[in-house]
């Protein structure tokens, strides 16, 4: 006969995983990586690149991999955030923080004003909307000459000194520029991760998964797209800030539908939808890039062909494929 | 604006008429291709590019002009195919973006493989001897070519329509745009028809970039400006809807003609105005479908 009653056992919580601390960690553990990186890079400079690109990802990603709107026109945001603190530094001489904020409101501003529009379509019509959107903006900044310096780009964003409340940093020295840089992006992860943490951070990722019983919840898809489309811009506003910075000059190029391609890239190689991908990806892409243009000028060849080798069998790009064979 | 006639307006209106009848081809693929197979081909520039490099090469070899018309769609196409069967066909069933993002991909090997085979700098390309010169149109001197442009556009959009309208092929391209599950429940082989279909857009892609060649020049790059403006052309025309192509790349091209005759300086972001107006106006676009949309 089988024994119908059983002592009681009282659940016990399960321990805590390692994917669980790392999750919960998050912004901390992404900052330490960023912290040591630069000791084994072979040069500064990438390092530099990574990070810049990265945040830009990281802003891309919360598009597309936590909204699930595929956009090929941020290249409009990160280009706007670069203009608007080249042209505060440049034109009018502002401090250096000023012009990295006016970048963050640039970014936000363009995102604004690309999804009221780009927002009323939806699907595959997205990625078509923002790429002929950010075109537009390409046109305008190119015309607007007396401003943005047209074809030969912006040029005298020449900042040697950051100063924060009196400490003067040489910001010529490629590792003071790192760390300086490194502080913005640090902020950022601290600042995303709570966004994702938030309950609109749940909000968003309920819109990805089923938009109709997030509506039949009581949530309003449209306003959470736009949102999170806004909250991304400013990210690849400050991305472009500092590429603006970094750079000292802002090309026109930074507005380019490729500039909008390579971000689209490295999410996915990194892995869409994850936290360290974007980090992960531009590491990969731009390690990549190096390498190939050592012995051949036509990397993109390459790069294309990794990319559509990653699309037909590593869909879930590198940390995906990672955490999906770790996860407990 | 003393020059300003209604002559000059007329014989504006006809150029970007030529101008439109380029993107209603490449928009007629793009369509055609994403109605069927609900794939936003991304390389339809890149497609397009080739066209207008096949072209060149084979004038080289000594070909003529003519036979070029024949030949580079059926060459475009047939590469068009193998890409179908060996790139996009493992992908169908997870989700609109992974075509999109192959085709993207792709698009950049193709540029790069142009460029190490004919090199970086772009070339110019001759317009036929017969088709050189200008013809009075009533309202002043036309370029024949351009004429000539219009003329084949409205042939292949004729061909195009008689195959889709009164084949028995055509019909099941049309059902299987229309509802993919029941075609396949009634017997009809679905992936042929998806693989002929792309074939078929990306050999009109191949043809309008050879159309476009004498017009612009080749350059590696040609494809990547016309891709954003076709968007512009599908979202105005609705997605996967032939006419809406063929009505808004005709529209597209006349904007952008007549902007570059009043306002030269706004002629490149006029178009993008008149996406922004339909998208708050009417997302759909004038022949959109809703349900494509989600």
């Amino acid at each position: 006969m089988r024994e119908i009653t059983q002592p009681y056992k009282r659940p016990q919580a399960p321990p805590v995983s390692w994917f669980q601390f790392a999750t919960k960690h998050r912004a901390a553990i992404a900052s330490l990586v960023v912290l040591v990186f630069p000791l084994v890079m072979p040069f500064t400079a990438l390092a530099v690149n990574i990070l810049i690109y990265g945040l830009y990802a990281l802003g891309f990603n919360l598009v597309y991999g936590y909204l699930g709107l595929l956009s090929f026109g941020h290249a409009a945001l990160f280009g706007t955030g670069a203009y608007l603190c080249g042209i505060a530094i440049a034109h009018f001489a502002l401090p250096w923080f000023v012009a990295i904020g006016l970048g963050i409101i640039g970014g936000l501003l363009m995102a604004a004003l690309i999804g009221v529009l780009a927002i009323r379509t939806r699907g595959i019509y997205f990625a078509m909307v923002t790429m002929a959107l950010s075109q537009c903006v390409y046109y305008l900044f190119y015309q607007a000459v007396d401003w943005t310096g047209g074809e030969n780009g912006l040029r005298g964003i020449n900042v040697r000194v950051i100063d924060i409340l009196g400490v003067k940093l040489d910001f010529i020295n490629p590792l003071t520029r790192y760390y300086v840089i490194a502080a913005f992006v640090i902020a950022a992860f601290f600042v995303l991760s709570r966004i994702l943490a938030s309950p609109f951070g749940a909000v968003i990722e309920a819109v990805r998964e089923n938009e109709t019983r997030a509506k039949a919840s009581g949530y309003d898809a449209t306003l959470t797209r736009l949102i999170t489309f806004v909250l991304s811009g400013g990210f690849c506003g400050l991305a472009g800030a500092l590429q603006a910075l970094h750079l000292s000059i802002v090309p026109i190029e930074i507005l380019h539908y490729d500039t909008s391609g390579i971000v689209v890239m490295i999410a996915l190689l990194g892995g869409m939808g994850t936290f360290f991908g974007p980090m992960i990806g531009a590491a990969a892409f731009l390690l990549l890039e190096n390498l190939v243009s050592l012995w051949t000028v036509h990397w993109q060849l390459i790069v294309g062909a990794v990319f559509m080798i990653c699309v037909l069998f590593f869909p879930a790009g590198i940390w995906g494929t990672l955490i999906s064979r770790g996860k407990p | 604006m003393a020059g300003l006639s209604l002559d000059l307006i007329a014989l504006q209106l006809f150029a970007g008429l030529a101008l439109g009848a380029i993107y209603v081809l490449f928009a007629i693929g793009l369509s055609l291709i994403f109605g069927m197979l609900t794939v936003v081909n991304f390389a339809h520039g890149a497609f397009y590019m080739v066209g207008a490099y096949a072209g060149l090469y084979m004038l080289s070899l000594g070909g003529n002009f003519w036979i070029c018309l024949i030949a580079v769609p059926l060459a475009v196409g047939l590469f068009g195919l193998a890409v179908e069967r060996i790139l996009i066909r493992p992908l169908y069933g997870r989700g609109l973006d992974y075509p999109l993002l192959l085709t993207f991909g792709l698009s950049y090997v193709m540029v790069e493989l142009v460029r190490i085979v004919f090199g970086k700098t772009g070339y110019p390309f001759d317009t036929p001897e017969i088709l050189q010169g200008a013809v009075n149109i009533g309202v002043g001197y036309f370029p024949l070519y351009r004429l000539f442009v219009i003329g084949a556009t409205a042939a292949v959009l004729l061909a195009l329509w008689l195959f889709l309208e009164k084949t028995s092929f055509g019909l099941i391209i049309r059902a299987g745009a229309r509802d993919p599950q029941i075609v396949r429940v009634l017997g009809v082989d679905v992936t042929r028809v998806w693989l002929i279909v792309f074939g078929i857009g990306t050999a009109i892609a191949g043809f309008a970039g050879l159309l476009a060649a004498p017009l612009q020049g080749v350059i590696p790059e040609m494809g990547g400006t016309i891709l954003a403006e076709a968007f512009v052309v599908t979202v105005v025309g609705g997605m996967g809807s032939i006419g809406g192509a063929v009505l808004a790349g005709l529209l597209v091209g006349v904007v952008v003609s007549m902007t570059s005759l009043f306002a030269p300086e706004m002629a490149k972001v006029s178009i993008f105005a008149l996406m922004a107006v339909v998208l708050i106006v009417r997302p759909q676009g004038f022949f959109g479908r809703g349900g494509l949309m989600s």
